[in-house]
């Protein structure tokens, strides 16, 4: 039993959080949405120059094999400066999927991502598959050696920037099957795509994406292309423990900065984080946060459980944990700072935005409780 | 960074649980199981059992009886200890004045007291609050005045747990009148067969009698049951106080309550259904499982620090073990309560016949009214808030 981070792990946070320090400022962050595309390719530069790209992959492949706790340092990383380019979607989705594909798959795609010069976007959802992930209409028929992609796919996170995307389709089966769904890599500019990109609440990007009768060849497809769900669970849990460890950052960073501002803040003569009314909730949201962080380090950990069902358990429980306090501290961020909490002007909200819109994404607090309570619940 | 237990730590907790479930009158189990008072006698006899085995008081330095576990393995203890359930150690003896002794005591005090408190032949009770010193004990006003080789005690203490079958109690006494608040209360330790002291019970709001006043008239103290220097007692109780959050969470016996419930939710029905087929029910008790785990996890992150980094002024971070353990508690007795649903209203006194649901049911509702305790105990939990507030935010 030991929560201490290695020598190595411990170097690789304090590099991630000089590097962000000195190019994520507040104002860094308004520039870099201004960006074509809405984030910095000069930043996404400075991560592949430091390794960041290449972390997950393993060394055959060109990356530096490291594991889930690595990815949890750079999420809360990420989290705490609230950074807008496309990590999750690029290597955790991405990569993710490209890690159980064929050699080939990896040789073609995973060199572009490692050195910057790629990214990636996940095509799942649809207009009524709300978080279940089987829940798939988008049909892929069989066309030769290849397929044949149509259908509609919503809120794809950097759909619009995505060298190649990443699309669930129906080869076999009816709309909510568990079997019958593939997984298809399919260039983000090839013939019948149809991208409309927009910016998100949370100062991001995604895009809707339509496929009109797309064609793809065999060596698309990852994995089985009518067996692939297994594959889309493991590697949606995935995000979701990235997406858990960007909350308990995100989390941290906002309950910083509100104690910091009630500390200052004077009214009646006095700073107002005297007042107990208002240490109470800090109190409180120091409790959220630590308690969504040791779940989060139970998601992180869960990732290399070789028990499927153990595994989607722990990150449904972790997700749930990280709901809760998320919407807790991104409301009582704003609420301990007042009238300037709810203006663009102050970071505080921005926080409270992504924290928001994380709940939202991949499944939100209640619909991960149905699926522990499904479950018969964690308790050993 | 790695969340399991090594081997050597597993076969650890595999032998405690053998060995509590093997050593332990089942009788006692069972109570324990369904909520129903332990007697003295329980609890005298699991401490000298756990004493005979050498297991009575681990966590004290091995000089005076303790095991040498690592924090992971005193963890693991007491987690199978709940888990059994088994009667929890009485914390007044081994949590409270043991360490204080061992600690701040003479070598007399040490060699009298200690292996009586490991054996459980002296209960031990607790004399801190008091009327008018609640949440600012400091302001507490029982005097103990110097007379001769002895002092003169008088005043009033209040909710004294189980006084009455206390041998001893432990009293924080106001030594020198003319200091300031903390400064000039001693800790003095005190025969409760002593003449002027009176015992009233309190019955608290589930009819049971937990707690007590203690009355101190003209108590003749001998002066060497001084423990430690004189006018130095908040030194003392601060470090008592910080030993009680170590273990406040309470985990394991929550563990215990999760099975039981689901145990039997299994059998109540509830329509056509067992009540454990109901959704909302078992969303309700799925999210108090998660929190449960996320406050293990905490728990286990503290744990792990004490053990690596050693074990100085207790983690205020430890305040959220206290909040999120009795929360979690006093949850978990209130779906007890809708398990049983109509058949909590009937009022069975201990030991005096069954309601219609059968024995298990009558507990059920006087336990909860109980453990609003828990939220109000050992610093209360707005307390705990303006530790954290303090101590960690520096606010």
């Amino acid at each position: 039993m030991d929560f201490d981070l290695s020598e190595e792990q411990r170097l690789l946070k304090d590099s991630v959080d000089g590097l962000l320090k000195s190019s994520y400022e507040f104002e860094a962050r308004k520039k870099y949405r201004a960006e074509k595309g809405g984030w910095s390719r000069d930043v996404w530069g400075t991560f592949a120059e430091q390794g960041l790209l290449g972390l997950p992959f393993s060394e055959d492949d060109g990356g530096f094999g490291a594991g889930p706790i690595e990815t949890m340092i750079v999420m809360e990383a990420l989290g705490r400066n609230l950074v807008v380019e496309p990590y999750l979607d690029t290597v955790v989705l991405g990569g993710g999927f490209l890690r159980r594909g064929s050699a080939e798959q990896r040789a073609a795609h995973l060199p572009g991502i490692i050195d910057g010069s790629k990214t990636l976007a996940f095509a799942q959802l649809e207009k009524n598959s709300r978080y279940d992930l089987g829940d798939v209409t988008t049909s892929a028929k069989k066309s030769g050696s290849g397929y044949v992609l149509s259908g509609e796919k919503f809120v794809v996170g950097h759909g619009d920037t995505a060298d190649t995307l990443i699309v669930t389709a129906r080869t076999a089966g009816g709309q909510r099957d568990a079997k019958g769904v593939g997984v298809f890599l399919v260039p983000g500019n090839a013939k019948g795509v149809d991208i409309k990109g927009y910016e998100t609440q949370d100062g991001s990007r995604a895009a809707d994406i339509k496929l009109n009768n797309v064609e793809v060849g065999a060596d698309a497809v990852i994995g089985n292309a009518e067996d692939g769900l297994s594959v889309v669970n493991q590697v949606v849990d995935d995000a979701r423990i990235a997406l858990c460890a960007e909350a308990v950052g995100a989390m941290e960073e906002a309950l910083k900065i509100s104690v910091e501002y009630i500390k200052e803040r004077k009214q009646f003569g006095v700073a107002i984080g005297s007042f107990q009314a208002l240490q109470h909730r800090a109190a409180d949201m120091f409790t959220a946060l630590e308690t969504a962080r040791s779940m989060s380090y139970l998601a992180s950990m869960a990732s290399s459980f070789t028990d499927l069902d153990e595994r989607t358990k722990t990150v449904a429980a972790a997700k749930v944990q990280i709901g809760r306090s998320a919407r807790f501290v991104g409301q009582g961020g704003v609420q301990l700072h007042g009238g300037v909490g709810v203006t663009m002007e102050y970071k505080i909200g921005h926080y409270f935005k992504r924290l928001t819109m994380i709940e939202q994404q991949f499944g939100d607090a209640d619909y991960h409780l149905r699926r522990v309570a499904q479950a018969g619940g964690i308790t050993e | 960074m790695d969340l399991s237990f090594s081997k050597e730590e597993t076969a650890f907790r595999d032998e405690v649980r053998t060995f509590f479930r093997e050593s332990l009158d089942p009788a006692v189990r069972k109570k324990l199981q369904e909520g129903h008072h332990t007697s003295k006698e329980d609890l005298v006899n699991w401490q000298r059992t756990l004493n005979k085995k050498g297991w009575a008081v681990p966590h004290w330095p091995v000089e005076y009886g303790g095991t040498g576990w690592s924090a992971a393995k005193q963890y693991i203890f007491l987690e199978e200890l709940q888990k059994t359930p088994a009667p929890p150690p009485l914390p007044f003896g081994v949590n409270m004045v043991g360490p204080v002794i061992y600690t701040f005591g003479n070598e007399q005090q040490k060699k009298h007291f200690l292996p009586r408190i490991a054996n459980m032949d002296d209960w031990w009770c607790q004399g801190f609050s008091e009327p008018g010193s609640g949440s600012d004990l400091a302001s507490l006003k029982t005097t103990a005045k110097k007379k001769g080789d002895t002092y003169i005690v008088n005043g009033q203490k209040t909710w004294t747990t189980l006084a009455q079958h206390a041998d001893w109690i432990f009293c924080l006494c106001r030594t020198d009148p003319d200091a300031k608040k903390q400064s000039g209360i001693s800790f003095i330790l005190i025969d409760m067969k002593s003449k002027g002291i009176t015992r009233r019970p309190i019955q608290t709001i589930d009819g049971g009698v937990e707690v007590n006043e203690v009355f101190f008239d003209d108590v003749v103290v001998p002066a060497e049951n001084l423990v430690g220097e004189e006018n130095k007692g908040w030194d003392y109780a601060k470090f008592l106080l910080g030993n009680e959050r170590v273990n406040i969470a309470r985990v394991g016996m929550s563990k215990e309550r999760i099975r039981r419930i689901k145990e039997l939710a299994s059998s109540v029905m509830s329509g056509d259904k067992p009540l454990i087929e109901d959704p909302q029910f078992r969303q309700k008790l799925a999210a108090t499982e998660i929190e449960l785990k996320a406050l293990e996890l905490t728990q286990m992150r503290v744990v792990a620090a004490e053990g690596k980094h050693g074990k100085g002024k207790p983690d205020p971070a430890s305040s959220i073990l206290k909040i999120k353990g009795s929360e979690i508690q006093q949850t978990l007795t209130e779906l007890l309560l809708e398990v049983t649903g109509p058949f909590a209203l009937p009022f069975m006194p201990e030991g005096e016949g069954q309601n219609e649901e059968g024995d298990w049911a009558s507990p059920i509702a006087p336990t909860y009214f109980n453990y609003r305790k828990v939220s109000i105990y050992g610093g209360s939990n707005e307390i705990q808030r303006n530790i954290i507030a303090k101590a960690v935010l520096g606010l």
